[in-house]
């Protein structure tokens, strides 16, 4: 079984956002890093990328495959996580901790919800039928 | 979701006790790492792991006439095997094309046992029907075999607190009956990961009282179960092929640097001879070469291979490599470009390159294998 925190949103492609204020923190699910392997490598969009929700932003590179990071929200990259290039093994011992990927300055008004993400137990639902 | 109609293995409960992964590979339920593959990788370079490989396919040749079968249908020849030694070796269709590189171990005078990649057993067993005449008898004995892979630098030392048999004499590419932990196997010393290391093959109903023996035997010595996802790492750093990535219908042995498998000197046709000793006395056009790529993004199976931004060639093989620390690739280049990127040396990362999904990564050519155990 694969960790699904209640308070998080997330997509069907398998990351979870984040929502404090007017900024998304963005990762890959567990389902999603136990499903990848061992991650050796993070290319996340640099500080400053303009991002859209359902596009392909960076990737995941892991022992057997490569993986696409698909914005779950509209907005620009204000943040990436410095320690993912260090140790990129974060993704996978901490995926909703120590192995957060970037932050987005979120395009919707404060206290808006940006569309199109699922609750958590619509992802579980999700991923149900993959385990 | 697993699909149903993939075949167990006589360990997959354990796999499943264990909390494997489990994925399908070539119609079987595999694992494909219990927990990190890379902490798999490792622990069978520093010491030792333990692999199910029941999803080898098992061929039995046997009869008065079984060595002069092997003879004409491999490109080997097993006839000159003493009984007790193996050798790799590979069968190939009338046109030189590889249809699958093999181990063959000689038991007996009249008995040799004939290991297959588990996609191509089939095709193995109904090539070997068809090429045998005379006395012999081909059988698929897969399902009467478990197969387990004990590899690392520990792997002679966590074997002998179970068995009797004197491994100092056990030599690479030997087998004999055993006894391990009370329950007969042939013990072969052969691997497929470059580190020392033995292969068990046990009858089915020993083979979860084998694996758990060995499990505790190694339980001081750092041994550890790994899966599929290891043992392709493994592999690849050893510059091992692997049957569908550098082997296959449309290469011959000569293409993969196998030339030697192929024994023109044997007395007798065999299946693919006038093809392969045309191919072996001409200029090869491509040549299997290993890549060191310089960042971190990883060339996968299919890639192409660049210099000065022409294609030249296609990887066949990636991974990130745990020992070297880099992303490795084999891959087929055209012959002249890699005799180029040799001279080029240093510079050749300035000219070589994989496309990884449209970008250019800077790659070094390097001799293979691109791990040595340590003598």
């Amino acid at each position: 079984m694969t960790a699904v925190p209640d308070e998080l949103k997330y997509t069907r492609e398998h990351e979870w956002v984040a929502i404090t204020g007017s900024t998304a923190s963005v990762g890959i699910t567990d389902h999603a890093q136990h499903a990848l392997g061992d991650v050796v490598y993070v290319s996340a969009p640099a500080a400053g990328t303009k991002v859209t929700a359902g596009e392909p932003c960076g990737e995941v590179e892991s022992t057997k495959s490569v993986s696409d990071i698909f914005a779950p929200v509209d907005g620009e990259v204000t943040e990436v996580n410095a320690d993912i290039d260090d140790n990129p093994g974060l993704v996978n011992t901490d995926p909703y901790g120590a192995g957060w990927l970037f932050k987005i300055a979120l395009s919707v008004a404060e206290g808006e919800q940006p569309p199109g993400l699922l609750s958590a137990a619509e992802y579980t639902e999700l991923i149900a039928g993959e385990e | 979701m697993t699909d149903p109609q993939l075949r167990r293995t006589p360990l997959t409960g354990v796999h499943e006790s264990l909390g494997a992964t489990l994925t399908g590979f070539a119609g079987w339920l595999m694992p494909l790492r219990y927990g990190s593959e890379t902490a798999e990788h490792t622990a069978v370079r520093a010491a030792a792991g333990l692999f199910d490989l029941s999803h080898m396919g098992e061929i039995m040749v046997t009869g008065p006439d079984a060595a002069a079968a092997l003879d004409y249908a491999l490109t080997g020849q097993p006839s000159a095997l003493a009984p007790g030694r193996a050798r790799y070796t590979m069968i190939c269709a009338p046109d030189g094309g590889i249809l699958d590189d093999l181990i063959v171990y000689r038991l007996a005078d009249q008995e040799f046992l004939v290991v297959a990649n588990a996609a191509n057993t089939g095709v193995v067993l109904r090539a070997l029907a068809d090429r045998a005449s005379g006395d012999v008898e081909v059988t698929d004995r897969t399902a009467d075999y478990a197969l387990i892979a004990l590899q690392g630098p520990a792997a002679a030392r966590i074997l002998a607190q179970v068995t009797d048999a004197d491994l100092s004499a056990v030599k690479y590419y030997a087998s004999y009956p055993a006894a391990v932990a009370g329950h007969q196997v042939l013990l072969a010393r052969t691997g497929y990961t470059g580190e020392d290391g033995f292969e068990l093959f046990t009858r089915p109903q020993d083979a979860e009282a084998v694996w758990a023996a060995l499990t505790a035997a190694g339980a001081d010595h750092g041994l550890v179960p790994a899966g599929l996802a290891a043992r392709d790492t493994l592999r690849l750093e050893a510059g091992m092929p692997l049957y569908g990535n550098e082997l296959g219908p449309d290469l011959m042995p000569f293409d993969a640097g196998l030339g030697r498998v192929v024994r023109l000197d044997k007395p007798g046709d065999f299946v693919g001879r006038s093809a392969l000793a045309k191919r072996a006395d001409s200029e090869p056009v491509r040549e299997l070469v290993g890549l060191v790529v310089q960042s971190r993004r990883v060339p996968r199976h299919g890639y192409s291979v660049l210099w000065d931004g022409a294609v030249v060639g296609q990887v066949t093989s990636g991974a990130p490599s745990p020992t070297l620390g880099r992303p490795i690739a084999m891959a087929y280049v055209d012959a002249d470009v890699a005799r180029q990127a040799r001279e080029a040396g240093d510079a050749a990362p300035g000219r070589l390159a994989v496309d990884v999904r449209g970008s250019a990564e800077p790659a070094a050519l390097v001799p293979l294998p691109f791990y040595h155990r340590p003598a």
